[in-house]
């Protein structure tokens, strides 16, 4: 079933920065009156979402498969094969198997969602990515009761992606969400940027995107989806866990050990592009928040 | 042998001014990339770490001038004045362009200087280097004497915690500021046996 939830935030909504801080404190400074109906503070909430150009967005990578490079990806993963490409569904599934990519295609119903992407190196970009919700693809297999998380791999092809011969990150690339989150709506397999197919650089043929969470966790050119009962351990995770936790929820109030998370450029401004300020969830604070309600975002970072 | 005379001859022979015009080409360079998309879809990021990159390479060069006249018969004293002020400049140019193009509020900045151990780091490198450029004259080596040639070895000190913060900027341990730090090391190790028979002395 798809289109069950409609981005609030589409062209429509583009305001300026700078318009919508002037707005901002308008509405600070009315407060004090108590002139301000609830429904203005949120229609002035809506921030900047210009989108960022195709070459933006597929010249200015992480993906480490291919170098660590910004633009090492756009020039090595031209060498990846995507056809054929298998997709494994394992774990406590009623149906486990292995999904052709092409098949999945045919049973999904491809959508548009526009969507805020905050890496979390504190830059950021807004992304039309096209896609299905994941809830869609995990239905396919029947998810067993007992399941608790999901654990995504990455391919493992050192011959076709570069990076691989690194030997300090242990590949296959891992990365893990909580079974609510996993199948909340706004989490989408991508298959597709700007209704073109997705580029190899992006995560082709299909990837992860989860917009309130630090990029690392929208995990690319996945070939194993495994429910499970256990915490899967992430690659940054396990790389660096007092840097890169599990939840990696974008949050301005808690900071990464080297930087602030209390602002983000975003990429296309040039030399003189001024810093924002993050947002809590990166702005989805409406839609996700009470997945976390008890929980201590500093703890679980 | 007859060609490093040559060299060593010529060396004395080249005017000073041309070095700093060269030297400082990358400058105009890297600005213009950074307006024409040379540097790719985030120059801040980008001129901010080859600015850097500039720094650490000339304070190499630097601290080669001593080993290469000692071991090769290279003389190339009278350019280290001026590539370490070189070194100066970029660093500054360095620090400028974090400060007005990347974190862009004095608040920030004083608070990354606090919390952050990699800022600590290259922020104490750049106070270091204060006292060394403000006595990069003729007036002040004739002044300060032998004060002078230890104050300068601040410059140790400074190649060190350069080399460190590099390393602790990435995300990761990468391979090329590793290699820096080696290249680093081998050359502060080429000083220890003299600074030890000093200390005995």
């Amino acid at each position: 079933m798809a289109n069950r939830w409609k981005s609030a935030l589409t062209s429509a909504d583009i305001t300026p920065y700078d318009a919508f801080l002037n707005r901002r404190q308008m509405i600070a400074g009315t407060l004090g009156f108590g002139l301000v109906t609830s429904t203005g503070i949120a229609s002035a909430a809506q921030p900047e979402m210009e989108l960022n150009s195709w070459d933006d967005i597929t010249q200015y990578n992480n993906f480490y498969e291919f170098g660590t490079g910004k633009e090492d990806p756009a020039e090595y993963a031209g060498a990846l094969t995507t056809v054929p490409w298998g997709v494994t569904i394992d774990g406590l599934v009623e149906r486990p198997g292995t999904f052709d990519f092409q098949d999945i295609i045919s049973e999904m119903t491809i959508e548009e969602r526009i969507y805020r992407f905050r890496c979390v190196e504190a830059w950021s970009m807004v992304v039309p990515w096209n896609g299905f919700e994941l809830n869609d693809l995990l239905e396919l297999a029947g998810i067993k009761p007992e399941a608790k998380y999901v654990r995504f791999e990455t391919l493992y092809r050192p011959e076709e992606m570069v990076g691989q011969k690194a030997s300090w990150i242990d590949w296959p690339y891992i990365e893990g969400l909580r079974l609510d989150e996993a199948l909340h709506p706004l989490t989408i397999m991508a298959t597709g940027i700007y209704g073109r197919p997705i580029p190899k650089q992006n995560g082709a043929p299909l990837r992860l995107v989860v917009p309130w969470k630090y990029g690392f966790k929208s995990i690319k050119s996945i070939v194993r989806i495994t429910l499970t009962d256990e915490q899967p351990v992430g690659t940054w995770e396990q790389l660096q866990s007092k840097e890169y936790g599990f939840y990696a929820n974008v949050n301005p109030d808690v900071d990464h050990p080297r930087w602030t998370q209390e602002t983000e450029r975003k990429i296309g401004g040039g030399l003189f592009a001024k810093r924002v300020p993050t947002l809590m969830f990166n702005g989805y604070d409406k839609e996700v928040a009470s997945l976390y309600s008890d929980m201590d975002l500093r703890v679980n970072y | 042998m007859r060609l490093l005379d040559r060299i060593n001859q010529t060396a004395r022979k080249v005017p000073i001014w041309p070095v700093y015009l060269l030297c400082l080409i990358p400058v105009p360079v890297l600005l213009f990339m950074g307006f024409t998309g040379g540097l790719g879809r985030e120059p801040i990021s980008a001129l901010e770490h080859e600015l850097g990159k500039i720094a650490l390479q000339f304070l190499i060069v630097v601290l080669c001038i001593t080993p290469l006249r000692q071991i090769v018969g290279l003389n190339l004293i009278r350019f280290r004045r001026t590539l370490g002020i070189l070194t100066f400049i970029y660093v500054a140019l360095h620090l400028l362009t974090w400060v007005i193009l990347d974190v862009q509020s004095v608040d920030r900045v004083w608070a990354d200087i606090i919390k952050r151990p990699y800022i600590t780091i290259g922020m104490s490198a750049f106070v270091l280097m204060l006292p060394l450029v403000a006595t990069s004259n003729n007036k002040s080596v004739r002044t300060l004497g032998t004060v002078w040639r230890k104050l300068h070895m601040l410059t140790y000190p400074v190649v060190l915690l350069g080399a460190i913060h590099f390393i602790w900027v990435n995300k990761v341990l990468e391979m090329e500021p590793l290699v820096y730090l080696a290249i680093v090391l081998g050359l502060l190790a080429l000083r220890v046996p003299k600074l030890l028979t000093k200390a005995i002395v």
